[in-house]
């Protein structure tokens, strides 16, 4: 694991309203309790840290911010202490450096054409055999123990092997690619210089990935990706590594979040697990609503020139945070948008974004999302939080259990 | 009563073809369309309203 040594430049959260931390270990795990509580006070939070950052928690403001390409870039999405405009070298929008999240119109919609086809659903279902296989390997070797942690042994395991085999990278270096994954998207609030470091590991990790595939052609993204063209043009080398990268990092804590969460639920509402195990038919709705409750991704983006945002003054390379999970519990939105209800059919929710930049891994999100919850329960049809242990939720823009131990009460076999 | 995809809204989150595969399709690029003229059979029209109400982007709409 490339794990850096982490200390904060920042001190502890003076206000949610107008010092507010997303990286501070008390964010995520009450999140909702503090979006409920701005959405009430002031529906655009702002701090200071990272050089400039807004958070607005109601669905409509994130929803105008989504489509508003014209004032806010996607140039940089994961709200850090080092900003794209301190990079001399980064790449400039519209392309940015892990094209398509992090490009702007026109040449967005050209490199995502690129990739959509990978991951249309027809394409992705065709995976469900070898996922739900993956879940039962997974669960086969933690099947006698008395307490389990549904986070470290199953969940964070799902996605890494998926992606390494759709792109072609050793299996075996899931613990280096969590190592990434955490480095960019939770080890946000250190030294600019660290975080420098960090991305130099992965982008020389990825260049020997994408060498051995030049040298050693084969069937999988990778080189899909070397072989296509955009503008009549092969990808160039910068283009492949950028979008390896947002494949490597986007899909991984995302889902392996989305999966935690749903089983933390699963787990503390006894009421919903027995009726889904009754019920199996009632599944995907279910899933919808785990997307919806606990929506793992916030984005981000950067503001483009100074903007007066509904009475908020914006300046230049400010980060704008986009909650979509503080969007799917507005209340304007919907109906005890505090409540979970897995029976709930009508639920319009963001969690893969909106717009142009809808997570491009939706559907194969959605599809581990649900093999694995399938599996875990027609093991484990009863089981609860461990009673004595500790969850531990991430911190950061992706929200969910890092730690999940539960004490198994009913197995199958 | 048809149902219809605005093509220039939909961002495939394919809720509508998870919901109603009998009313809509996905293409190549994941992007819904409404199978065949759209006309929705009257045993369909719940789920057509659901497919309505769950779209993210508000891309699909009913015709009566």
């Amino acid at each position: 694991m490339t794990t850096l040594d982490e200390k904060s430049i920042y001190g502890p959260v003076t206000s949610w309203k107008t010092d507010f931390d997303h990286a501070d270990p008390s964010y995520n795990e009450n999140a909702h309790e503090i979006w409920s509580e701005l959405r009430g006070t002031c529906p655009v939070a702002h701090t200071e840290r990272y050089g400039g950052t807004w958070l607005p928690v109601t669905h409509d403001l994130v929803h105008e911010i989504a489509y508003d390409t014209e004032h806010f870039s996607s140039r940089g999405v994961v709200v850090a202490t080092v900003k794209p405009s301190d990079l001399p070298d980064a790449i400039p929008a519209p392309i940015g450096g892990a094209p398509p999240i992090t490009s702007d119109p026109p040449f967005h919609q050209d490199a995502r054409r690129i990739l959509l086809p990978a991951f249309s659903p027809k394409t992705i279902d065709l995976w469900e055999p070898e996922i739900r296989l993956l879940c039962r390997e997974l669960i086969a070797d933690m099947k006698a123990a008395d307490v389990v942690d549904a986070a470290t042994q199953f969940a964070q395991h799902i996605p890494v092997n998926v992606i390494a085999r759709m792109l072609g990278f050793p299996p075996e270096d899931g613990a280096v690619f969590r190592g990434f994954v955490h480095d960019v998207l939770e080890a946000i609030n250190l030294e600019p210089g660290k975080r420098a470091e960090a991305f130099m590991a992965l982008d020389s990790y990825i260049a020997k990935q994408v060498q051995d595939h030049i040298d050693n052609p084969r069937d999988d993204l990778t080189n899909f990706l070397l072989n296509a063209k955009i503008y009549d043009q092969p990808l160039s080398l910068q283009h492949v590594g950028g979008s390896i990268i947002l494949l490597l990092i986007a899909g991984i804590d995302t889902t392996w979040s989305a999966i935690g969460s749903s089983l933390w639920h699963l787990a503390t509402n006894p009421v919903d697990r027995r009726r889904l195990v009754d019920n199996p038919a009632l599944m995907p709705t279910a899933i919808e609503e785990f997307l919806r409750a606990y929506a793992p991704v916030t984005m981000a983006r950067v503001v483009k020139d100074d903007y007066n945002f509904h009475g908020n003054e914006m300046k230049q390379n400010d980060w704008v945070l986009l909650p979509f999970p503080a969007a799917n519990r507005d209340p304007e939105e919907f109906e005890n948008a505090d409540q979970v209800l897995i029976d709930r059919e009508v639920n319009r929710h963001a969690a893969f974004g909106l717009g142009i930049h809808r997570c491009l891994g939706s559907n194969l999100a959605r599809l581990e999302l649900r093999v694995a919850v399938e599996e875990f329960l027609a093991a484990f049809p009863d089981f609860e939080l461990a009673p004595d242990e500790v969850v531990k939720w991430s911190v950061g823009q992706i929200r969910g259990p890092r730690e999940l131990p539960v004490r198994i009460n009913a197995r199958t076999l | 009563m048809k149902v219809q995809v605005d093509q220039s809204k939909c961002q495939g989150h394919n809720r509508c073809y998870a919901i109603a595969p009998e009313l809509f399709d996905v293409d190549d690029m994941g992007n819904a369309f409404a199978i065949g003229d759209g006309v929705v059979e009257p045993h369909l029209a719940e789920k057509a309203r659901l497919a309505v109400a769950n779209c993210p982007e508000y891309a699909i709409s009913i015709v009566e």
